[in-house]
């Protein structure tokens, strides 16, 4: 039965700029900023940071603080934000069978804004802020998946219908929250706060959502071959021994965590988890067990480009969700016209 | 001969009022190459979707192998029923080999994904079919005749007992309709058992020996197809005037009459 089949070679040298890509990015990004610390003095830094290697410090103190405090864990940051956009709007983008669907699709961050608009309006320290939005993250997509669920199962097209209904819900809320909020301070901080920054990223913020957007991340790519199989539709899934139920609901679990933190940490940053999908299925193509692991690269290195560009294009801080939408909408509508919707 | 798979006075209903069909009873010996033939909405497809469990009878048992259904996860049941669907939607152009290492899903842990192994398997199997020119080629860039056998590959590395095939020939062309026939007739020959459905009655003769007619929620004949395809019976399983000419064993003409309805 075992067929004899000559393997065409695929091309490593692409896999491998893959791979590096987002590490080169992230260097240039240690290097790039007002503040100018040499390039062999970060390397020494980090270094003696993390490893306690006792390089001799040529440095000052401030360009440890720059490099340590707020270059370093804002380029983590980028990456693992945009690893975990790209690698949910992936994942979901299989499971709905669709390849427009968006990884905020079930509610994720309508309700994750109206927790962060309510954290502000209260005026709760800036941990509790983001705790809240990620509750409410959570909570909008559980009531989205409560109400999808009929009879023992979830049809993909209740959950799109119901994350539909729940988003509009936590919008009007977050219109009455805006609405109530002062002019003067309240209402600026929700508007900047929505449009999305890596800005206020810290050591601390880090250290808290790196282990639950890893885990996912992982999680997601451990069961790859299963989305595979699951953007099929149900029936066929079914019919090839998948429990498409248990299956959606770990996606959308893993999908969930990824989000829920990625928005409570730096607000709203959209059109990350379509375009990436997409342009990682031109890459390598549609099959899930390569298109997963490439999303996880090449998202990163988008979001620490795109990051680099908001905080060098202008004098200041461009909010990098208006960035990403000003880029992404065009390459989005690129792609589309290039493959006309397929990725053959 | 063995039976794989016994339906036991199964009836079917969706809203729990009116029956799709009521306390039907088929006996699948192994070996059997059967044709099921029926109106439209008489619920060929929805019998299916009770065997593969994607629908639960409304009362009555099916057993496969003298166990019922329920009890074998679903994992286990994709080992041993395969099934082949009409309606087959791409949203994902992938490659036709991709599509057939698919099948090999029940046999993979839930962290796995297929190895070395599993694509010589899965090309093995095309090479079978004769197909193994398009394991490169998108899914969504061969013919819809090509497209069934990709999908009866995938269906066959399940290493099922029995293999459904939900209308295999429906929107395809002659010369498709003859290929996925003649497939499907040397998987038959292979002694594999085979379940189809069919809106072709001539097609009976030639893939199956044994024929089904369903209709007014029960089963109106069920034999060989030269007891059961009679002009009789299958006026009375598509409720129009049939005319049946038959030229040899496998070569029949079957058409309708209007003229009076």
């Amino acid at each position: 039965m075992a067929g004899i089949r000559v393997h065409k070679k695929e091309s490593k040298v692409k896999w491998i700029i893959i791979i590096v890509a987002p590490f080169i990015a992230f260097f240039v990004s240690l290097f790039l900023g007002r503040y100018t610390v040499k390039v062999e003095e970060i390397f020494r830094i980090l270094s003696n940071y993390f490893f306690n290697i006792g390089f001799e410090k040529t440095w000052t103190d401030s360009a440890a603080k720059v490099i340590i405090e707020v270059r370093f864990p804002r380029a983590v940051m980028a990456a693992l934000i945009g690893a975990g956009l790209s690698i949910s709007g992936a994942a979901y983008q299989g499971m709905f069978h669709n390849p427009l669907v968006s990884p905020f699709i079930l509610g994720v961050s309508a309700g994750a804004s109206f927790g962060a608009a309510l954290g502000i309006i209260l005026g709760v320290p800036y941990v509790y802020i983001q705790i809240l939005s990620f509750a409410f993250g959570i909570v909008a997509v559980l009531i989205t998946f409560f109400l999808s669920h009929i009879y023992k199962s979830t049809p993909v097209l209740m959950l799109v219908l119901a994350g539909t209904v729940v988003s509009a819900f936590f919008q009007a809320l977050l219109s009455i929250v805006k609405f109530t909020a002062d002019g003067d301070e309240k209402l600026p901080a929700i508007t900047f706060w929505l449009m999305g920054s890596l800005g206020s990223v810290s050591l601390q913020d880090l250290t808290l959502s790196i282990i639950p957007i890893v885990i996912s991340i992982i999680g997601l790519i451990v069961i790859r071959w299963r989305i595979n199989v699951l953007s099929l539709g149900d029936r066929e899934a079914k019919s090839l021994g998948i429990h498409t139920e248990r299956i959606k609901a770990v996606i959308i679990i893993f999908s969930t965590v990824i989000t829920a933190t990625a928005v409570s940490v730096c607000g709203i940053i959209g059109w990350v988890g379509q375009v990436i999908p997409h342009f990682c299925r031109m890459l390598v193509g549609p099959d899930h067990k390569k298109l997963l692991p490439a999303t996880v690269f090449v998202g990163a290195t988008y979001i620490i480009i795109v990051d680099n560009l908001c905080r060098t294009l202008a004098a200041t801080e461009i909010p990098i969700g208006i960035l990403t939408a000003i880029i992404g909408a065009p390459i989005f509508a690129y792609l589309l016209r290039k493959t006309k919707g397929g990725w053959n | 001969m063995n039976k794989i798979l016994e339906i036991k006075n199964a009836t079917f209903s969706y809203d729990g009022n009116k029956n799709i069909w009521q306390d039907i009873n088929i006996d699948v010996s192994d070996g059997d190459n059967i044709c099921i033939l029926g109106a439209n909405g008489c619920g060929k497809t929805t019998l299916f979707n009770c065997i593969t469990r994607n629908a639960n009878l409304t009362s009555g048992t099916i057993l496969l192998n003298g166990k019922n259904i329920n009890e074998y996860t679903i994992t286990e049941l994709a080992r041993k029923i395969g099934i082949v669907y009409q309606d087959h939607t791409v949203t994902f152009p992938y490659k036709s080999l991709e599509v057939v290492k698919m099948g090999r899903t029940p046999y993979l842990k839930v962290f796995e994904t297929p190895g070395k192994n599993d694509e010589d398997i899965a090309y093995g199997i095309m090479k079978d079919l004769g197909i193994e020119n398009l394991a490169d080629t998108s899914y969504s860039k061969i013919s819809g005749g090509q497209r069934q056998l990709v999908l009866i590959a995938r269906t066959l590395c399940q290493s099922p007992e029995i293999i459904l095939f939900d209308e295999p020939t429906s929107h395809l062309d002659f010369k498709n309709q003859a290929i996925v026939m003649k497939t499907i007739r040397q998987l038959a020959e292979k002694g594999i058992t085979t379940i189809m459905t069919s809106h072709y009655p001539s097609h009976a003769y030639k893939t199956s020996n044994r024929v089904i007619l369903m209709g007014n929620k029960k089963i109106i004949a069920d034999g060989s197809p030269k007891d059961v395809m009679t002009e009789k019976f299958l006026q009375e399983t598509y409720g129009v005037k049939i005319k049946i000419n038959k030229t040899d064993e496998e070569q029949c003409f079957i058409d309708i009459d209007f003229r009076d309805i």
